[in-house]
């Protein structure tokens, strides 16, 4: 049978504003997908963040919530508390979810609130050009780094993964990236199972994804995404920083070596 | 119907769950924790949901979520709290999402104190945030009208599509009264045209925003938003006038300061001074016409408030300062006695030819 390629229904049929190479076209559809995969787009409210993606309520055809600048998770809990039958999910940049946002960010996750956050890692502020953001690399020039991020001044990145790993209420803390096609389909993978984690009940699920800025950076989209893998790679790693469903497996297997001897 | 005996907090509280209100998101802070401390016990059992936030930013950012839903849902801090709150309740008027902030009001500016004022009267009625916006505000002065006026919050909130603040203050909420506890509508209006409750891939999808990025989007959309204040203006002021009819000086007050100044007035009857109150219930919409039927004979008007004068503002807007208008108040927590505001009284009428 042919399998048509073609736009995923949860995905609005209008034209996106974002920059050439820029990869929340990627991220978008990928999000999408799994929300038609999984048959929910119906019982599904998403929130915007103030940002690049501040427009994705024109773009998800699910219900969609404009939240303020980095509140996304405190207004997706507001959802999820009065609704708990709907699917909640934000999708958030690095200055909205790590800077403005942290406390709303941090206390979700050890609530283990139960939504998806979709979390998009470019490290910069694309919206307002290219500003500084917390995950900025220390050395990067922006327009507020013009000398290159110095740490001793401007203060460390953060790695949002690895914090909220700490947290008992996350279920999933993950880092991908979407510079290949592999980790592409990775990414979708680990979108996937976020949702199925809050239809499960689990608690608060973080995808992190390594993300280009083309425009800000400075770069053409080929470069960008060789600095990603080059620089952003290796300083913020790809990984399952928390799954409490592989903890649980792991839980089960050693339960039943234990009743075995 | 039978009559309790309740702090004003807790009967805000228990009005509030009786009213269908389902969500509450705060943070604790004198004085309004009774609040929700009643809240925190009583929501679990009785279907809603009580949870304390991170901050006072947060929890007014659930209540834009849950509201966003059609969800009956409230807030409740005092001043410097409801500073806090101002980036979200700006946000929420812009999404036009209705809710209820409660605001028991203690003295500033900054951390202030925790005793009784009325400092923060401009900030509700003139600057709750950023933005050409209006909340209604409602202002209480027994604890069985704080009862009362709850379920007409929600109730207004859902009509026009505005959050709605109960401004209280820390009298009312810390003093007991009698209450009881009318039979009322605890239905939500119907909130399907709008809110974010899912698709159910049967119609176009809802998006609750207050993000215009053309001008003149913008422009047409807080026009609209002030058609329907215009009609809260012409519909829904209120007020309340005592012995005003053969009144020489009316005092206006607002809130716990109108029972102090209630006392002062019936004092200086005693003594044969023609004097009134007029008491005004919605501070927005402020009660113009009604302030103006009031003082129609009157040669004087005296705002009595807890703060250095801020109503006075709009009174003198309202008498369009034909009548001259003085002050007397007591602020940063220091409650005005009675004999304080009939001493103010009989200064005047002694001016008065």
């Amino acid at each position: 049978m042919a399998v048509k390629f073609q736009r995923p229904h949860a995905l609005c049929d209008v034209r996106l504003h974002y920059c050439a190479g820029c990869t929340h076209g990627i991220i978008h559809r990928l999000v999408a997908e799994v929300i038609d995969e999984m048959g929910i787009e119906g019982d599904t409210v998403g929130v915007c963040p103030v940002g690049c993606s501040v427009f994705a309520y024109n773009y998800f055809g699910c219900d969609m919530i404009e939240a303020p600048h980095g509140r996304a998770p405190a207004v997706a809990t507001g959802v999820k508390r009065a609704r708990p039958d709907l699917n909640v999910f934000t999708y958030q940049g690095d200055g909205d979810l790590a800077a403005i946002g942290t406390a709303e960010t941090v206390h979700a996750a050890t609530r283990g609130e139960n939504i998806v956050v979709i979390f998009v890692n470019n490290g910069t502020y694309g919206m307002t050009g290219g500003q500084m953001a917390p995950t900025t690399l220390p050395g990067q020039v922006t327009t507020t780094s013009p000398y290159g991020r110095d740490p001793r001044k401007a203060g460390y990145p953060i790695h949002v993964c690895e914090m909220l790993s700490t947290l008992d209420g996350t279920a999933l803390a993950v880092r991908t990236a979407v510079d290949t096609v592999p980790h592409i389909r990775e990414t979708k993978k680990m979108i996937r199972k976020a949702f199925e984690n809050q239809q499960k009940g689990n608690g608060f699920s973080i995808v992190e994804i390594l993300s280009t800025c083309p425009s800000n950076w400075g770069l053409t989209p080929k470069e960008s995404i060789k600095r990603l893998q080059e620089e952003c790679m290796p300083y913020y790693p790809l990984g399952v920083y928390k799954d409490v469903n592989m903890e649980e497996a792991n839980a089960d297997k050693l339960a039943m070596g234990g009743a075995a001897k | 119907m039978e009559k309790v005996l309740m702090k004003g907090n807790e009967a805000l509280a228990e009005a509030a769950i009786r009213a269908g209100c389902k969500c509450f998101f705060g943070y604790p802070i004198t004085p309004q924790t009774e609040l929700s401390e009643y809240l925190s016990k009583q929501m679990p059992k009785r279907g809603g949901v009580f949870l304390q936030a991170e901050s006072e930013v947060a929890a007014i950012n659930m209540v834009l979520g849950a509201g966003a839903t059609g969800t009956r849902v409230m807030t409740s801090s005092s001043s410097p709290g409801i500073s806090l709150k101002s980036e979200g309740i700006s946000y929420i008027a812009g999404s036009d999402v209705p809710c209820l902030i409660v605001n028991v009001e203690r003295g500033g500016p900054g951390l202030g104190s925790i005793q009784p004022s009325q400092q923060d009267y401009w900030q509700a009625t003139k600057g709750l945030g950023h933005g050409d916006f209006r909340l209604i505000i409602l202002a209480p002065n027994s604890v069985q009208e704080v009862v009362n006026l709850v379920s007409r919050a929600f109730a207004l909130g859902e009509k026009y599509r505005v959050p709605v603040m109960l401004l209280s203050d820390g009298l009312l909420g810390q003093m007991m009264e009698p209450v009881e506890f009318p039979e009322i509508s605890a239905t939500p209006a119907d909130n399907s045209g709008w809110a974010a409750v899912g698709t159910k891939m049967e119609r176009e999808h809802h998006i609750v925003n207050s993000l215009y990025i053309e001008a003149n989007d913008l422009e047409e959309q807080v026009k609209k938003r002030y058609e329907r204040y215009a009609l809260i203006e012409e519909n829904e002021s209120e007020s309340e006038s005592y012995l005003c009819d053969d009144a020489d000086i009316v005092i206006t007050a607002f809130g716990a300061t109108s029972r102090i100044a209630k006392s002062a007035v019936n004092k200086a009857r005693a003594e044969g001074i023609k004097v009134g109150l007029f008491r005004p219930i919605t501070l927005w919409p402020f009660p113009k016409k009604q302030l103006l039927e009031a003082t129609k004979q009157a040669k004087a008007v005296l705002s009595v408030e807890m703060n250095m004068g801020q109503m006075i503002d709009d009174v003198k807007l309202a008498l369009d300062c034909k009548i001259p208008v003085s002050f007397y108040g007591r602020t940063g927590g220091v409650i005005p006695s009675p004999n304080e505001v009939l001493a103010e009284i009989r200064k005047l009428n002694g001016g008065i030819k």
